[in-house]
């Protein structure tokens, strides 16, 4: 019997098995962040502890980070506190952090793909839950809580729970104007936001691998919506081609016995799962949250559900804080704000979808919209092509990187009850900055096409036919 | 690392509830309060926007106050990996949180700090719960021992990993000195991960 990537991963990262039962998990990169460290060096300080690794160790900002004045001191002098904090102690520690002035900040997933950090075969932490997201490379990646931090900071290694793995496996063509955020939608609506609990989840399938590391780092990010804080794609040309040349890639003859090496991690065509979840990709649709959770979403051509008395009153709380209709159609939904952005969604290939939407149109007049990249070097790429003017032009707002509004930590939030379009990964109460928002979450050519219409439409209706490949 | 060793047996004191699942950490600790380099104060701020939206909410009454221990339905901690959730919920005095289930990471970052998080059967929770908001005053007594909690005289069957438990009735819960028990085997095993010497 074949053995899964998590399997061959975990069993060559094993260090021991510690009395609690756990695994201490050798972890080969950790990426911090201002928001989840400051008391995990504090700790350090006070046990009279280094930093183990600090060449495996990489700190950028993001959580606070103003999209619109980065000049320093901050406005907030919390932020600013934060930010200082994190200087010191990288200064202090040794460990190399790319500041707001450093042309690579950026939301630290996707900063770490990006810049060739983030590989197959690794083991990954971060304190932060949508560190499964860089798993689309074949890593094995763990969020992590502070006190983690201070663990993989004294011992570059983890005590952590072994892990079952579920095969997601999502076949078939997906439809023009369906995104992979509107995949892993799906598939949290299918498996429920606590299915994955104890889970790896391992995306494969035919539609999977079509998809570049853009669309597999949507899908992992959002593992941990469903409850697997794990995901994971095993890597495969898709992941190669994609790290070939990026700055802590290797190179020369190094990379190609690397390339052998991750070839040899990818699951064995006979590996046992625990559990296994076929998904039909021509049947999504766009997809739309309605509640407050992201299991509780509709396709766009759909109805919000009523409480059906089976729910624990979980329906009808998220109808009544959501001010929405059971039975009512989720198109045409008012919405206040739009934002295309978060870890989820602010890649390049992310902004190339919504420009294709935003292009000639305009922002419907009572629409505040803003796009904010997921990096410095995803900003610059995106001038580079345009796409900043194409957005101006629409009446949208273009930020600088940081996670912005999907947490509000910055100073980018709702007001009120407003309604907002967005790409992030969490719809929960209060998440973007006020107790009351709402947040509807979608692709990022959704959240456009809302924009534009004012008002949730099908995005599909906006989209220029496409030409068959061959047609002329 | 100070070795600290605290063990963790009983833990007795009155209940209060929180009903509902999927209780994502976002609700336990608003974001807006995780401005800050150290965890004092959380506490003021536990469930803040939850509590101003309903004016009944457990942890605005009275009656609920100096509780030792938190009843929650399934899913409880969902979300966001902040610690700053059981940080807070700690720091307001819950000493084990009883729920049919948990998030991972929640659950890992209550281990972290020395927070005894249990399940138990949906009904039973039920009682539980219902017995707490009935007569607020009940005892609760939970023995990690006998993976039992006394409920004022009667008794519900709670599940917690054996190792887990019985790192808390070793006092070895505290993971940063057993993982730096043996530092050359971590070395060892860095030696053998071809990433990190360039394959």
């Amino acid at each position: 019997m074949g053995k899964t990537l998590l399997q061959k991963v975990w069993d060559l990262h094993t260090v021991r098995t510690l009395s609690t039962g756990q695994t201490q998990l050798f972890i080969g990169l950790h990426l911090i962040h201002e928001v989840t460290t400051p008391q995990a060096f504090d700790m350090l300080r006070a046990g009279g502890i280094r930093v183990a690794f600090p060449d495996r160790t990489f700190a950028t900002t993001d959580h606070i980070v103003p999209t619109l004045d980065r000049t320093r001191p901050f406005q907030d002098p919390l932020a600013e506190a934060m930010l200082s904090a994190l200087e010191r102690n990288c200064a202090e520690f040794g460990i190399p952090f790319w500041n707001l002035d450093s042309d690579r900040q950026g939301i630290v997933h996707v900063i770490g793909p990006e810049l060739g950090l983030t590989q197959p075969g690794m083991t990954i932490a971060c304190g932060d839950s949508h560190t499964s997201t860089h798993g689309a490379l074949g890593a094995v990646a763990f969020g992590i809580g502070t006190s983690q931090v201070r663990d993989v900071l004294a011992s570059q290694s983890l005590a952590i729970d072994p892990l079952k793995v579920r095969r997601v496996a999502v076949n078939g063509e997906l439809a023009d104007g369906v995104f992979a955020k509107d995949v892993v939608l799906e598939i949290i609506h299918r498996l429920g936001v606590q299915g994955g609990v104890g889970h790896a989840y391992e995306y494969g399938g035919t539609a999977v691998e079509r998809m570049s590391i853009d669309e597999r780092l949507t899908i992992c990010n959002m593992s941990i919506e469903g409850g697997a804080r794990v995901g994971y794609v095993n890597p495969d040309q898709t992941t190669f081609d994609y790290l070939r040349g990026r700055p802590f890639a290797p190179t020369g003859a190094a990379f190609d016995r690397a390339v052998s090496w991750w070839r040899s991690i990818a699951s064995d065509a006979d590996a046992n799962y625990d559990d296994v979840v076929e998904i039909d990709a021509a049947a999504i649709e766009p997809r739309v949250t309605w509640g407050i959770n992201p299991g509780q979403s509709v396709s766009v051509s759909e109805r919000i559900p009523s409480a059906d008395g089976r729910s624990n009153g979980a329906v009808t709380e998220a109808l009544a804080f959501m001010g929405l209709t059971g039975g009512a159609p989720i198109e045409g939904t008012k919405i206040d704000v739009a934002f295309v952005g978060s870890c989820t969604n602010s890649r390049l290939s992310d902004l190339r979808e919504a420009a294709r939407v935003a292009r000639g149109r305009r922002v419907a007049p009572h629409v505040t919209a803003l796009v904010v990249p997921g990096s410095q070097m995803v900003r610059a790429a995106a001038e580079r092509e345009g796409l900043d003017q194409v957005f101006r032009d629409a009446g949208f707002e273009w930020r600088g990187a940081g996670c912005s509004m999907c947490l509000a930590m910055n100073p980018d939030r709702l007001e009120g009850r407003q309604v907002c379009a967005s790409s992030s990964n969490r719809n929960f109460k209060g998440r973007q900055g006020s107790p009351t928002g709402r947040t509807l979450l979608m692709s990022p050519a959704m959240v456009v096409a809302a924009a534009v219409a004012g008002e949730v439409v099908d995005v599909r209706n906006l989209m220029e036919r496409q030409v068959p490949a061959g047609v002329h | 690392m100070p070795s600290r060793i605290d063990r963790i047996d009983r833990i007795e004191g009155t209940g209060i509830p929180v009903r509902g699942d999927n209780i994502d950490t976002d609700r336990i600790i608003p974001a807006r309060f995780l401005k800050a380099i150290t965890f004092d104060g959380l506490d003021d701020h536990v469930f803040e926007d939850d509590r101003a939206s309903m004016p009944d909410h457990s942890f605005s009454n009275p009656v609920y106050q100096g509780a030792g221990v938190l009843v929650v339905n399934g899913n409880f901690g969902s979300g966001s990996s902040r610690e700053h959730a059981p940080q807070a919920l700690k720091r307001w005095g819950v000493d084990a949180c009883v729920g049919e289930s948990f998030s991972e990471i929640f659950r890992g970052n209550a281990l972290a700090i020395g927070l005894v998080c249990v399940t138990a059967a949906p009904d039973d929770i039920e009682r539980v719960m219902t017995l707490v908001e009935a007569i607020p005053s009940t005892r609760l007594a939970l023995s990690l021992a006998d993976r039992v909690l006394d409920a004022g005289g009667r008794q519900v069957r709670v599940d917690i990993e054996g190792p887990i438990r019985d790192a808390f009735l070793a006092g070895t819960w505290d993971a940063t000195g057993l993982l730096l028990d043996d530092f050359e085997v971590v070395r060892r095993v860095a030696a053998r991960v071809p990433y990190i010497h360039g394959f």
